[in-house]
């Protein structure tokens, strides 16, 4: 396999993304285990340090949990994933918001157009 | 860890290396980038103790640099260094006679991988499949540093895509260094930690990958071409 990744952007933050959002998904869920930073390193085609410092990032943001010797687990904690969820949807909304005002759309005038697409 | 201290080299008056003073950790994928005639292969003949530097020193593991002590490093020169009559087999054979870190068993794994045949004459395989075996009877040798000099360099996408996740595979960083110049940084930067760019023989920058986009916002290749066309008024 191999990725192909945005350029502008650390490819260790993109890998971030991409777990985050498999576990937003529900591709990984709660106590799953991460592959092992090598075999990740191979699946996804990067270098096996990025995948590291991925897993250390991600540890750091209380998302993973190493255990001694048996390596990276998704975490269980349900108010964390919960977090993750809600800062994803916040993401996703004001990027919209912001791509919508560009083009110099109103507020309400997407409001409603937005009501109307989703039923 | 390889340390080089204002390294210069001259091949009579032309200056190739004109004082490289650069620092390498072991356990990472490092790439050499620049123009032509900046200094690459130069650089990396040197370290690999190939050809004598005029000035400096250059420090691997804290041990000096010669032709005695080659033999801790792969080198893959940019050169068909092969008998053009040997089979992949023979070539591996001839690797295994040479190299005390040859692990023939390895070398065929990456064979395998890469769809070499072991049967075919060097001469007769494509210049693609020329540039796989290469690579096979490079990582073939268990060493602690690589060093490969344009190894994608005159191969098509998906061949460079090929040896990119070869070299994924098949190096171990938690005991293995890997130096590499190239032109296709591009299709590369997923498998570098660092960046050194020369120019005219010196190190114009040195820095790691997801630095430059972080902190830059640019992407290498961007970075690359802005740092080279400021370095050249100095």
């Amino acid at each position: 396999m191999g990725l192909d990744f945005d350029k502008d952007k650390p490819i260790y933050q993109q890998l971030i993304d991409l777990l985050s959002g498999d576990i937003i998904r529900g591709h990984r869920k709660p106590g799953d285990k991460l592959p092992s930073v090598r075999e990740f390193a191979i699946e996804v085609g990067v270098n096996a340090n990025t995948v590291q410092r991925v897993y250390k990032e991600m540890e750091a943001m209380e998302l993973t949990e190493t255990r001694r010797g048996q390596g990276s687990f998704i975490t269980e904690n349900e108010d964390r994933l919960n977090l993750l969820r809600d800062s994803k949807k916040v993401d996703l909304v004001k990027s919209f918001i912001a791509n919508v005002e560009a083009y110099g759309f109103s507020k309400d005038e997407i409001v409603e157009l937005v009501r109307r697409e989703i039923q | 860890m390889m340390e080089l201290n204002n390294v210069k080299k001259a091949y009579g008056s032309t200056k190739a290396l004109t004082g490289v003073t650069l620092s390498l950790e072991t356990g990472k994928i490092i790439g050499i980038a620049g123009e032509n005639g900046s200094g690459k292969s130069t650089l990396l003949k040197s370290i690999a103790g190939v050809s004598p530097i005029d000035r400096g020193s250059i420090l691997i593991d804290g041990i000096p640099v010669s032709r005695k002590h080659a033999e801790r490093i792969a080198y893959l020169p940019d050169t068909d260094m092969f008998y053009s009559y040997f089979t992949v087999e023979q070539l591996l054979a001839y690797y295994n006679s040479q190299f005390a870190d040859f692990n023939e068993t390895k070398a065929k794994e990456v064979l395998e991988f890469m769809e070499v045949p072991l049967s075919s004459k060097m001469k007769n395989l494509s210049k693609g499949m020329r540039g796989r075996a290469k690579m096979a009877a490079t990582l073939g040798r268990e060493s602690r540093y690589y060093l490969m000099d344009e190894p994608f360099s005159g191969l098509d996408p998906m061949v460079r895509s090929d040896l990119v996740k070869g070299l994924i595979r098949f190096t171990d960083l938690e005991r293995q260094t890997l130096v590499l110049s190239t032109h296709e940084i591009r299709e590369v930067e997923v498998l570098l930690d660092e960046l050194v760019l020369l120019k005219a023989g010196k190190v114009l920058a040195h820095r790691q990958l997801d630095e430059i986009r972080d902190e830059t916002g640019m992407d290498t290749v961007e970075w690359m071409t802005k740092v080279t066309k400021a370095g050249a008024t100095v």
